[in-house]
């Protein structure tokens, strides 16, 4: 057949309900300041290189100025406030996050270049959810058995990624403020827009001033705040290796610190998988989110008795995958976040091709402006390959195969990472068995790449220190847990 | 003519063995009171290493007994401590000085503080998993698992007391270990390693070295292949030199005050979630 | 062609015992993601009138009449009788006894070129003599019947006796040879699980369906998104083994053209765009038709139409 006649048409999501102002300052102590230096950046929409607004580079003295007024609202309100009623403040940002949704959904969406139907139904819905179960613990917390009258650290310093900016917020400030802490939050450098309408929703929720601040700018302004005496409990999503700096520079300072770091996840398919499911669980293993996730199933290890047929299945459903314009309802697959992003994903891809892998991508038109990667997958690699290791964070799976069990767990914890895996079969007792051995914090058995607030998250080995989310998600930001 | 003593040579313990040290080291070890008491290893970080390389085989087998199996171990570990009470009051009033009442009872808390984590063994992970009510058709929970080879640096004081606050809750939820025993103070260590290797304790699950924390402790924290350390009996001036070598490999790294708690088992476990749909 | 079974029972039971798993969970949240697909402007103008081409406008009541299939015959050949540019329907689909006044209603019509489908084989239930099943299908064969509806034996299916419900199949498809082409009706509602449509897919198609299709509309719930993607999954397996494609009929609960577009996006992108084709995709309904219409109207006019501007039969 030459030509689809069902092609489906554009459908693009209105920009009209959002606003974006021509520049921003910070938002701290409630109210919005301009940086000291006057420091300003561009933001622009990776889908088409459009300037979207203007940031403020937060310097150290701002940085100072946020922790204090964090450290004044821990001190004056938030400390002595009964945890009922720090719920309630939760319950306001939560309902105020549901009745702005599709705003928040479609600046993410022009913010980070992730297609519109994940902001609108994945980000925004689960950052609200986050805020909802956090603010029913806020008056619970000695039921949590975590000891009795637990006590938060105090002021908490959050740095969030850019690949869930709203939900990676929500994921570090609902606990923080449920528990009692104080928070000065900086979003990543190319995806601030929606912490700062996080601060308006503050604003709107009658937040007591000081309570949550929002800083921006670069990894200069990061390490300022990790580094600041002022801060108690350092919280962070990202790279390993930015991992590893603060890890070594609160071996100095004796602040504790979650880490929510890399991942290389295998996603493992056993002869008996539900084949078509698997099939569906790989592509959104590793192209969600344009594969710029830290749990990704960026490792398909599958079984090599059915390895062609899914092979087949795979590269047909990977053509269906709709790769363009972020805000249209029917895309799959957006923009690369960032030509730094698309440079690191096609020098780790050519490494790929050097060291004898065989890259496939179905025939896919890529919008000529932005930053774009078409889906990718490489098979014939072996555990030894660079892009069988290293963590591309696009969207690009790597394809190994195994021949018994033990094999696949073998490959699957062959790696410094132990953040999330994913099983196939339609056999209990192997998964079981196999959920056992995997080393990662993550196991999905027949899913993948699932969230929920009263789930744990958070990895083995590197990919980090602590879990967010659930129970276990409250320990880090409370003393007596420790 | 009185009879003249048989003394005893104090070893290593690494993987269920007692060699000396392989870079032929002893050091002198005074009582209390200044006079000579024994020359046991001078550990090495050779030594380290091939007791790393044997807590890593050990931890497999170790990590998927039964937690009830686990706790039988450690029981049976207690009872034949209890058998050798003499000898650990011996040692720990000729190192540490001081009464023999004060004694026993550093020795009957150490022996009841492996009865107190052998019950534990079969119930941490109730108290501290969780069935996790998410918003859709998946079956969520939760489960604490051993984080895998633990490096400890045991309390330098309590030379008994405060080795088994550190070593128990760590092989009750499954890890293995290597230890550094009290440096100034490393008898009692050695001769619960005797009581270890009569115990059902599989060779490697445990590992106690003596020598020099100064010397042990840098390679404990750098070594790639431990996951965790203990660093209670640590100089904290030294501190925050393991933590930057631990950063490495982002190791658990915990400092505790408290010989009793199960907080003591809980840093050095994983949480370990799992989703499976719900569907016929 | 490509011969996946010998025939024998026990050669059936291996190619089914060896058929994937359906993971419910899965199957449901793909459904519901390509729900979410949004259909505008051109597109949904071009998937109204396939949607129209593809129905098989139905009448199967106890109280069906003459009269009654007379009028649904003149509608299935003009939809929208003061637009003559609304295509033909796919099928008129009626009890066996009616088909002889549906074949002259429609050729009386100018819709010779219309098939007439009879649902026989004891419907909705199955529960006859083989017997009585074949009579059924001759009588509606002999009346002009030229698509043949027949239900398999989920009694026989729930017990385990696939060869039964296999040999049945055949026998029926006997009957039909090159006169009319075959939909199987699995009643899936009946089934109950995604791994029990997958299977009983395969044994129509293996059998020799020409269709497989979803439900009588007697029972509930009958096509839901994700029974259609099974089954949809199931001839795009098939044509990968066979280089055969089989069709698939979705009947009982489309009643919208949101319902019906939902259908065809799934066709779309699980078969594939080749079975976006009446002869490959049929959607068994009734009222569904005037939402088509009232939809297609409000494409053309720009505002929306009113239930008393479509006809009501």
């Amino acid at each position: 057949m030459d030509k689809n006649p069902f092609e489906y048409a554009p459908a693009p999501e209105s920009r009209a309900l959002v606003s974006i102002k021509g520049q921003y300052g910070l938002f701290i102590n409630g109210a919005w300041v301009e940086p000291k230096t006057k420091d300003k950046f561009s933001t622009i929409n990776p889908a088409n290189e459009e300037v979207l607004s203007k940031i403020s580079q937060a310097s150290d003295s701002d940085v100072d100025r946020a922790v204090k007024a964090a450290r004044a609202a821990y001190l004056k309100t938030w400390s002595k406030m009964p945890g009922k009623e720090r719920g309630k403040y939760l319950f306001r940002i939560a309902r105020i996050m549901q009745e702005r949704a599709r705003e928040f959904a479609v600046l993410e969406t022009l913010d980070n270049g992730k297609p519109i139907r994940e902001s609108r139904d994945v980000d925004v819905p689960l950052a609200a959810a986050h805020f909802f179960y956090h603010a029913g613990w806020a008056d619970k917390l000695d039921h949590a058995g975590l000891g009795i009258n637990p006590k938060p650290h105090g002021v908490v310093g959050q740095i969030i990624p850019w690949n869930f900016p709203l939900l990676m917020l929500a994921w570090k400030i609902a606990p923080a403020l449920a528990t009692g802490n104080t928070v000065v939050l900086k979003p990543a450098e190319t995806t601030s827009l929606t912490a700062l309408l996080f601060a308006e929703v503050c604003q709107q929720a009658e937040l007591p001033a000081g309570v949550v601040n929002i800083i921006t700018g670069d990894g200069a302004t990061g390490a300022a705040l990790v580094n600041h005496p002022g801060i108690d409990k350092i919280a962070f999503t990202g790279s390993t290796e930015v991992g590893k700096l603060i890890a070594r520079s609160i071996a100095i300072s004796g602040k504790s610190a979650t880490l929510e770091l890399g991942g290389k996840a295998a996603n493992i398919v056993f002869e008996d998988a539900p084949i078509d499911e698997a099939v569906e669980g790989i592509v959104n293993g590793i192209f969600f989110n344009q594969g710029h996730v830290c749990c990704a199933g960026s490792r398909l290890i599958v079984q090599e008795n059915i390895y062609d047929d899914l092979l087949v299945k795979l590269k047909r459903r990977m053509s269906l995958i709709r790769v363009g314009d972020p805000l249209d309802k029917n895309t799959d697959l957006g923009a690369i976040n960032s030509a730094a992003q698309l440079a690191k994903i096609k020098e780790l891809s050519a490494s790929g091709d050097t060291e004898g892998a065989f890259r496939w991508s179905p025939d896919c038109q890529l919008p000529s402006k932005g930053f774009w990667f078409a889906p990718t997958i490489f098979t014939g690699v072996t555990q030894s390959h660079r892009i069988a290791r290293e963590e591309i964070f696009g969207p690009v799976l790597s394809v190994l195969t195994f021949r018994t069990p033990q094999e696949a767990i073998e490959k699957a914890n062959n790696t410094p990472y132990g953040l999330s895996a994913g099983i196939w079969s339609e056999k209990g007792s192997r998964i079981l068995w196999a959920s056992k051995a995997l080393k990662a914090g993550v196991i999905w058995a027949n899913t993948f790449n699932k969230f929920d607030p009263a789930s744990p998250f958070g990895g083995y080995k590197e990919s980090g220190w602590g879990r967010e989310g659930g129970r276990h998600g409250l320990a880090p930001y409370l003393k007596g847990a420790k | 003519m009185s009879r003249i003593d048989i003394k005893k040579t104090y070893k290593l313990f690494i993987g269920g063995q007692f060699p000396r040290s392989e870079s032929g080291r002893s050091y002198e070890i005074k009582g209390a009171n200044g006079k000579f008491i024994a020359n046991p290893a001078l550990a090495s970080r050779k030594d380290l290493r091939d007791s790393v390389t044997s807590a890593k085989s050990a931890l497999s087998g170790w990590s998927s007994a039964t937690a009830f199996n686990r706790g039988q171990i450690l029981y049976r570990i207690a009872e034949i401590m209890e058998g050798r009470r003499d000898q650990f009051v011996t040692e720990i009033i000729a190192l540490e000085g001081g009464s023999a009442k004060v004694a026993n009872t550093q020795v009957e808390q150490a022996i009841d503080l492996w009865v107190w984590y052998a019950g534990w063994c079969d119930k941490i992970s109730t108290i501290a998993g969780a069935t996790n009510p998410i918003a859709g058709p998946y079956y969520n929970f939760t489960t604490p698992e051993e984080l895998g080879v633990v490096g400890i640096i045991a309390d330098q004081k309590d030379s008994l007391l405060g080795l088994v606050a550190a070593i128990a809750p760590v092989v009750a939820t499954g890890n293995t270990a290597v230890v550094i025993a009290s440096e100034k103070r490393p008898l009692p260590a050695i001769t619960l390693s005797e009581a270890l290797a009569t115990s059902d304790l599989p060779a490697g699950v445990l590992n106690i070295l003596t020598g020099k924390v100064s010397e042990l402790a840098p390679w404990l924290a750098s070594h790639m292949e431990i996951d965790g350390l203990d660093i209670s009996g640590v100089d904290p001036k030294i501190e925050s030199e393991l933590r930057i070598a631990g950063a490495e490999n982002l190791k658990r790294i915990h400092r505790f005050n408290k010989s009793q708690s199960p907080q003591r088992m809980l840093a050095f476990m994983e949480a370990k979630t799992v989703w499976h749909p719900i569907g016929v | 062609m490509v011969t996946l079974i010998d025939g024998s029972e026990a050669s059936l039971r291996k190619y089914l015992a060896a058929l994937p798993g359906v993971d419910k969970v899965g199957a449901d949240q793909r459904a519901a993601m390509l729900s979410t697909r949004s259909i505008k402007t051109t597109s949904k103008s071009w998937a109204i009138d396939m949607a129209i081409r593809m129905v098989d406008l139905t009448t199967l009541e106890g109280a069906d009449t003459a009269g009654k299939v007379r009028a649904i015959c003149a509608k299935a050949v003009h939809p929208d009788p003061t637009d003559f540019s609304v295509p033909s329907v796919g099928a008129v689909c009626v009890y066996n006894d009616l088909v002889k006044i549906a074949r002259e209603s429609l050729n009386l019509n100018g819709g010779s070129h219309i098939p007439v489908a009879a649902v026989t084989t004891a419907f909705p239930s199955g529960r006859a003599s083989l017997k009585v099943k074949i009579q059924d299908t001759q009588d509606a064969l002999h009346d002009g019947a030229t698509e043949i509806d027949m239900v398999i034996d989920r009694g026989a299916f729930l017990s385990g006796k696939f060869g039964l419900v296999f040999d049945e199949i055949i026998a029926i498809k006997e009957v039909c040879g090159n006169r009319a082409q075959l939909k199987v009706i699995l009643e899936t509602g009946e089934l109950t699980t995604y791994d029990n449509v997958r299977k009983a897919s395969f044994i129509a198609m293996l059998a020799g369906a020409d269709f497989i299709k979803t439900s009588t509309g007697k029972v509930s719930p009958a096509a839901t998104p994700p029974v259609v993607l099974v089954m949809l999954e199931a001839v795009r397996d098939y044509y990968l083994q066979t280089g055969m494609r089989i069709g698939v009929k979705a009947a009982g609960g489309i009643r919208t053209t949101k319902d019906a577009i939902k259908q065809l996006v799934l066709v779309n992108e699980v078969a594939g765009p080749e079975w976006l084709n009446p002869h490959l995709f049929r959607i068994g309904a009734s009222a569904l038709l005037n939402d088509l219409l009232m939809q297609r109207m409000k494409a053309a006019s720009g505002f929306y139409s009113g239930s008393n501007y479509v006809t009501l039969d």
